[in-house]
């Protein structure tokens, strides 16, 4: 019988030696005339042990990781094929415990399958929920997805049935679904995950999407940062076209959906929906004022709904299993699940897909193993570069929306980033206004200028220079930026240095002139 | 790749390349990322061309181009080494990294060697977050980039 290895596709894995390993696997099979396939499936999430390799046995599948092409040979020595002993062996991949505790609904088929096979999409539920939602009327698809707590999982958090209702109720001789794939944040890559890892998935929530609104346009706008996930999404359009899951007809219904991919150029700014909707109409990417809104007003001035790949991507679990199902995990008004991204200076990063809830000290530390060079959590960052800094004694707030804002940060794309002991939040907060003035679309002032000014701000406080006013005048000069800006770029670079001012005052304090002269 | 580009023949060339496309909802970034995979950049004599095609003015073409860090105004590199600089990085010493590369390449950040072989960019996240530090080299992505990695991927530019 035909054995089946496992070696992912994922640019992470790809950029850890996957594709070394890859090829020593096929020499290796050639050599010892092995009955073998490899399929390059997506990643499981956990990127201390890429790239991992799989081989399914009868047992299930089993795991080795982290592979490095001068192992192979060994491992097909120790008998790896039939899932022996090896020092890399992990056991069984479903019993490894990073992934054992998560409650895989969005991405439950990422890392499991060939993101380009449609018949393995169809083997692991894949297109249910299309075919539940073809037989609906537009409302029920709508009042489904409003039922089930859905909020956009871009960060903004805003209930993705409400959105939908918006669009679906505008009349127009056009409308789009347009797919927020801008994934800028530093410390997320969930997008970039399912796009590579189980592109149809987000087809198939588009086509939805679709159908509840009365569009027939898709767009997908993402990052010339991911060439993987463009080419891998490309070609599943491709496929999914063929199979008439896109076309004029789709699944032989009368509804018509179609999708295209489109590429951004380097603009952070872009993965704010109005900007993105500029630059997907050819402009610069600069934000528009609202209202009006896009779901009225959107792109080429018609209905739109923008929607993040991972709220678009749970669509299709909802419509399968229910509203109910997915509104039965989380807590308060975050329902569902959230694929959490542990990033920076951890020990075990990845992707944790987990029911709202769990505390940040709970992922930090026993999920994420704490830092990976051993020193102590000094902060982490949630929610990418426009997120807050979180110390350790504020380790006990749940991950859910509310309890974030409550705090002063924000969930956002659900990216964390772990620093040691080692990090200058004086820095850090200086970052966060450069990057601010790096990627200000310059419309309006308090970034464009506000974000100049703070970095000088901070640092005159770092060369202790009048440090006490100067920190005041940083303090009211985030408040201009946070209520005087119109998008959150502008809005939320206070979140970083605020809380960087506030929870680590130590990194903040004047240091003597002699030693700030050099 | 031998290509004279006199300024007709890019012109004639840029008229296909936009034709092509300029049927899409919303051409431009499609036509100037084809151009710039054509040219290596987007030279000063298209924009008239694009200005023409899609029945806009020039400051608009200019506005457009200029707007968008990907996209070139000057020929770069023949190849382009991109390290990213973003939190999840600096947290695992992409500083570090970024001095490193400046002094192996003799270059600072949005500069060209003077033998035009490498052109040295930072890039705000190529989401290899939980495998950093990060570098891409024309589209080739790297993860856990050390100094080691940093010398091999510089050595193997051919310079």
């Amino acid at each position: 019988m035909t054995v089946t290895i496992f070696v992912p596709r994922d640019a992470a894995s790809l950029a850890l030696g996957a594709e070394k390993v890859a090829a020593a696997i096929t020499s290796e099979i050639a050599a010892r005339s092995i009955d073998a396939r490899i399929v390059r499936n997506g990643s499981r999430g956990m990127f201390w042990l890429e790239p991992l390799v799989e081989v399914r046995t009868d047992h299930g599948r089993v795991a080795y990781g982290p592979v490095k092409a001068s192992d192979i040979k060994d491992l097909f020595d120790a008998g790896f094929l039939s899932g022996k002993a090896h020092p890399l062996c992990l056991g069984l991949t479903k019993e490894i415990p990073f992934l054992r505790q998560q409650t895989r609904l969005t991405f439950s088929r990422c890392g499991v399958t060939d993101p380009l096979s449609l018949d393995d999409y169809r083997h692991y539920q894949g297109l249910k929920g299309l075919e539940q939602a073809i037989a609906m009327p537009r409302a029920e698809i709508v009042a489904q997805v409003t039922e089930s707590g859905l909020r956009g999982r871009g960060g903004a958090g805003f209930p993705t049935g409400i959105k939908w209702k918006t669009v679906m109720e505008a009349v127009a001789p056009q409308k789009y679904i347009v797919c927020n794939a801008d994934e800028g944040d530093s410390a997320t890559f969930a997008d970039r995950m399912i796009m590579e890892g189980d592109p149809f998935v987000l087809i198939e929530g588009m086509v939805i999407a679709g159908f509840a609104t009365g569009a027939t346009r898709g767009y997908i706008y993402t990052r010339s940062e991911y060439p993987h996930a463009i080419a891998t999404m490309g070609q599943a359009i491709g496929i999914a076209r063929a199979a008439g899951i896109l076309g004029p007809s789709v699944l032989g219904s009368d509804h018509a959906f179609d999708i295209e991919i489109r590429a951004g150029a380097g603009a952070y700014v872009c993965g704010e929906e109005t900007a993105l909707l500029n630059s997907l109409e050819g402009k610069r990417g600069i934000v528009r004022a609202k209202p009006p809104l896009p779901a009225l007003q959107g792109f080429l001035g018609r209905p739109t709904v923008v929607n993040n790949v991972i709220s678009l991507a749970s669509i299709p679990v909802i419509m399968h299993r229910g509203a109910a199902f997915y509104r039965d995990f989380g807590m308060g008004r975050s329902r569902g699940t959230i694929p959490i991204q542990i990033a920076g200076n951890v020990k075990y990063g990845g992707l944790f897909e987990t029911a709202f809830g769990l505390s940040l000290g709970e992922i930090v530390d026993h999920i994420g193993g704490g830092t990976a060079t051993g020193r102590p959590v000094k902060a982490v960052q949630v929610g990418g570069p426009l997120g807050a800094y979180f110390p350790r004694a504020l380790f006990d707030t749940p991950f859910d929306y509310e309890a974030f804002a409550a705090k002063d940060g924000l969930i956002g794309h659900a990216g964390i980033t772990v620093f040691d002991d080692t990090v200058d939040m004086l820095k850090q907060a200086r970052f966060a206004m450069e990057f601010c003035a790096i990627e200000s679309c310059g419309k309006c002032t308090p970034c464009r200028i506000g974000s100049t000014r703070g970095v000088e701000t901070v640092d005159r406080i770092g060369r202790g220079i009048e440090p006490d006013k100067n920190k005041v005048l940083l303090a009211d000069l985030c408040n201009t930026m946070k209520f005087g800006s119109l998008c959150a770029l502008g809005g939320f670079t206070p979140y970083p240095v605020m809380s960087a001012m506030t929870h680590f005052p130590e990194d903040f304090s004047p240091v003597p002139l002699a030693e700030a002269a050099e | 790749m031998t290509m004279r580009n006199s300024a007709g023949e890019i012109a004639q060339r840029s008229r296909d390349i936009i034709r092509d496309r300029k049927h899409l909802e919303g051409p431009m970034l499609p036509i100037l990322h084809a151009l710039q995979a054509k040219f290596g950049y987007i030279p000063d004599i298209v924009k008239p061309v694009i200005a023409d095609e899609l029945n806009l003015s020039r400051a608009e073409v200019h506005g457009v181009v200029t707007f968008y860090p990907e996209f070139r105004e000057h020929p770069g590199g023949r190849h382009v080494l991109k390290i990213c600089r973003a939190e999840a990085c600096q947290s695992v010493g992409c500083d570090n990294l970024a001095d490193r590369v400046r002094q192996l390449l003799g270059i600072d950040f949005h500069q060209t060697t003077p033998d035009g072989a490498v052109m040295l960019e930072p890039v705000y996240c190529l989401g290899l977050c939980a495998c950093g530090p990060a570098a891409m080299l024309d589209g080739e992505v790297y993860g856990r980039v050390d100094e080691h990695c940093l010398s091999e991927i510089v050595g193997r530019l051919g310079r």
